[in-house]
């Protein structure tokens, strides 16, 4: 089973590795931006690095379809450069692996180990596509894929493909604080391995789940959703929390 | 007097075992009524079935003038009774045993009553103490004591002195006497000694395999001038047949294949031989054996040298 | 009525036998709760290894994991499978026991209905088996709540993981408790009813437990045979339904829904099921009583 997964991870590593590879010859032919890839990063970077450090509350909600969670109250820590601690105030988050990521600051922060690749545009949102490719081969990040609204500066959506930990995708919402980069929601969505425990462990109550519970539980894509409120920025964290 | 007892017929089967066959007597109000029999002679299966632990198989109980499958609440409440050697609540003490026992019955018995209850079996020094530190005797008293806490007017004892030491089997005689003739009380009691039932019955029943072997007052049982006469034939079946039509009837007193008893008066032998002259029954030996009560002794014993042939 | 179940609870209770099952309890959910203390932290580790590829488990996380909730649900899911032999101990003997001690024949002599007498008897045993949940819900529900404190409840199922708020937890243990307290009756019913038929009280404690054991493999052998013809109708199965109480339902979005229980209907049918045992075995245990020849 394990074998399967593994081989279809792999599959799909080597199928984005293609399409990363033809896509910037096959779209650099196509046209030329205003801006280039770089700039537009180099404006996001500049943006992002105004936050030094922030605390923002946060409603986290678990969408993983083996796990059935209340939504938690959640206490996001950032401080610079990559420090990042989701916490939750009164209960217990399962908290995916690679969350570090929700972010993103740590990708800007060391932007000058990545390959800045422009791929155009995406046909239906108009978001400017920038894939960046770590320089370092043993990188734990394969490739990320930014969607940007190059108007607004703001990164829309993430896609990082991951040595270890398959695909994280983000899809970011912004308000009040889209000024400095920071999403008022972040929909976080990732792999999960598959779950299973066996029933001599558990000693279950066996109700007869149908089938198609059996198969939702198969379903490995996870997603995570903090609804941030509020903000505190700039105003200091200590590294303690972060421990 | 009327009977507290009325018992007609009662048999009781298990499986293969006969362990009352036909059995029927009465006890009349305030005797010491003995039940005697060996070992094994069905006395316990009988008394079981008159305290509703064992359901007859045939025949009908009577107490106090009613049917006791009909009444038994009504019955039971009126009976105190010991059954063999209780163990009782061992991890209890002596006067807390006494309470179950005694709001089991219906009564709401105080501690004096109790005490008291004690006192007439001679524990009540050892009232507090727990009955896993009683002697066998003293644990047989505490049976008697829950027994006779309800104050009832009819008190089964069966085999009450079993275990005791003669100190012991003199006072239990003495507290039967005792309730019957100054407290009235009707005394339903088996046992396998004879000497001991002559002491304190008034009426006896002897059963020997759950048949009845005797059964009357003890004074009239033990006549001294009475004789035990066996008689061998040499064919019993056609003799017993004669014997049961004609005058001599009244004599026979048990008779079987291998062997046949009269009991008649001293003088009344030398009649007998001449009848049986008469009647033309073959007799091989006629003997007086022992008396009657070495007979009963025999039976219920478990010695049987007389009627062994 | 009354007087004489005051009379039963007086003979469990006196008893040193009886305080043997409340001193295990206390031992085993002691014991357990020290490991706990001791080194919770392999016991999560173990629990979570399946889960550790996809998701990242801080040690703050890992202590919060290791609550009250979560420590009494381990203690019950293993004790309420030793709980039978100690609900037998005494529930067997109930009958047995007075036969042994010569006391039933004395008993029975009084001028009390043996259906009473069974009923009574059956009641003390029942009022015992419930002393020995509540000590044990005491001991391994406030007692953890107070050595591991409060947080949110995950129970973790073969098929998913159900969280639960902390402030949705504690009505589901009373449930719980309750429901376990119908799985025990009716293993008292069982050993009470085995206790009929025996002279001493180690025959229908053996007997008992062989018939849980015996079921026991039945429920829990995936067999397709047997899943789907006798394995409903034995009371084994229904026997874990407490749990059913800490499973919950979701949204769509996989949000538990506060104050849900997945599947109410099933412990409900399970229920019914083990009150039908319980008014079986002990219609059954009346019935022979009745009939029976006292000849202990």
């Amino acid at each position: 089973m394990n074998r399967t997964i593994r081989s279809i991870t792999r599959k799909k590593r080597n199928f984005h590795l293609i399409a990363v590879l033809l896509l910037p010859a096959f779209l650099s032919f196509s046209f030329t931006e205003a801006q280039t890839a770089q700039e537009v990063i180099a404006q996001i970077k500049a943006k992002v690095e105004k936050v030094n450090d922030y605390v923002a509350q946060g409603k986290l909600k678990t969408n993983v379809a083996f796990i059935k969670a209340p939504v938690a109250n959640v206490k996001i820590y950032f401080k610079k450069p990559n420090k990042v601690r989701i916490r939750n105030t009164s209960g217990i988050s399962f908290i995916p692996k690679g969350s570090v990521n929700i972010s993103l600051d740590n990708v800007f922060t060391d932007i000058d180990s990545y390959d800045v690749i422009d791929a155009g545009r995406d046909a239906k949102t108009g978001l400017r596509i920038i894939k960046l490719l770590p320089l370092n081969d043993t990188s734990e990040v394969v490739l990320s894929t930014l969607y940007i609204d190059d108007s607004k500066i703001l990164v829309m959506k993430a896609t990082t493909t991951t040595r270890d930990n398959g695909t994280y995708e983000l899809q970011m919402t912004y308000g009040r604080y889209a000024d400095f980069g920071l999403a008022d929601k972040v929909i976080f969505s990732f792999n999960t391995r598959e779950y299973k425990l066996p029933k001599g462990v558990t000693f279950d109550y066996d109700t007869g789940g149908t089938k198609a519970e059996e198969n939702k539980i198969k379903d490995r894509k996870g997603k995570v959703e903090i609804d941030y409120s509020d903000y505190v920025i700039n105003k200091g964290v200590p590294d303690s929390v972060f421990q | 007097m009327s009977a507290i007892i009325s018992v007609k017929g009662l048999t009781k089967n298990f499986r293969e075992l006969n362990a009352v066959d036909d059995l029927s007597f009465e006890v009349e109000e305030s005797v010491v009524y003995g039940f005697l029999g060996q070992n094994g002679a069905g006395k316990s299966t009988t008394i079981r079935m008159l305290l509703t632990l064992v359901q007859p198989s045939e025949g009908t109980i009577n107490i106090f003038g009613k049917e006791l499958k009909k009444h038994r609440k009504e019955i039971l409440r009126r009976i105190g009774a010991v059954i063999e050697r209780p163990d009782l609540y061992k991890y209890l003490t002596g006067i807390e045993n006494l309470r179950i026992f005694a709001t089991m019955s219906g009564i709401k018995a105080s501690e004096k009553k109790l005490m008291n209850e004690l006192e007439r079996v001679g524990i009540a020094q050892r009232a507090h103490s727990k009955v896993k530190t009683y002697s066998q005797g003293m644990k047989q008293r505490l049976g008697i004591a829950t027994a006779l806490v309800h104050d009832p007017d009819l008190i089964v004892l069966d085999e009450p002195t079993n275990g005791l030491d003669p100190q012991g089997i003199a006072d239990i005689r003495n507290l039967i006497i005792h309730l019957s003739k100054d407290l009235h009380k009707t005394v339903f009691i088996s046992s396998h000694l004879l000497s001991e039932m002559e002491l304190i019955a008034d009426s006896m029943l002897i059963i020997d395999k759950g048949k009845k072997v005797v059964e009357g007052k003890v004074n009239e049982l033990f006549d001294p001038s009475d004789m035990i006469v066996q008689l061998k034939t040499t064919d019993n079946a056609s003799a017993i047949e004669k014997l049961n039509i004609s005058d001599l009837k009244k004599f026979l007193y048990h008779k079987s294949a291998d062997n046949i008893i009269l009991k008649l008066h001293r003088d009344e032998v030398p009649l007998l031989v001449k009848r049986l002259v008469q009647m033309e029954i073959s007799v091989m030996s006629i003997e007086s054996r022992h008396s009657l009560e070495d007979y009963f002794l025999s039976l219920t014993t478990g010695q049987r040298h007389v009627g062994a042939s | 009525m009354w007087e004489l179940l005051k009379i039963e609870l007086l003979k469990i209770f006196r008893r040193p036998r009886t305080y043997i099952a409340f001193g295990a309890i206390t031992a085993i959910v002691f014991l357990v709760q020290l490991a706990l203390k001791l080194d919770g932290k392999s016991y999560i580790d173990l629990l979570l290894s399946n889960l550790s590829g996809s998701f990242e488990f801080s040690d703050e996380f890992k202590s919060k994991l290791l609550n009250g909730y979560l420590v009494c649900f381990a203690i019950l899911t293993a004790l309420l499978i030793q709980m039978p032999l100690l609900v037998s101990l005494i529930a067997g003997d109930s009958i047995a026991g007075e036969a042994n001690m010569g006391t039933l024949r004395l008993s029975l002599i009084r001028p009390v209905g043996r259906t009473k007498y069974m009923i009574v008897k059956f009641l003390a045993s029942v009022i015992y088996t419930i002393a020995l949940l509540i000590w044990m819900a005491v001991l391994a529900l406030f007692g953890s709540m107070l050595i591991f404190g409060t947080n949110d409840m995950v129970v973790l199922r073969s098929t998913g993981i159900d969280q639960i708020a902390a402030s949705d937890v504690m009505w589901r243990y009373f449930a719980a408790f309750g429901y376990a307290a119908v799985a025990l009756t009716t293993i008292a019913a069982l050993a009470f009813l085995l206790s009929v038929f025996a002279e001493n009280s180690i025959g229908p404690i053996i007997a008992t437990m062989s018939i849980i054991i015996v079921f026991t493999i039945l429920s829990e052998m995936n067999i397709p045979f047997y899943d789907d013809s006798i394995k409903p109708w034995l009371f084994t199965t229904h026997m874990v339904a407490w749990k059913g109480f800490f499973y919950v339902k979701a949204t769509d979005d996989g949000v538990t829904i506060t104050g849900s229980i997945a599947n109410l209907p099933a412990i409900l049918k399970s229920l019914t099921i083990l009150l039908g045992y319980i008014a079986g075995f002990v219609f059954i245990a009346i019935w022979v009583f009745r009939k029976k020849d006292i000849l202990s």
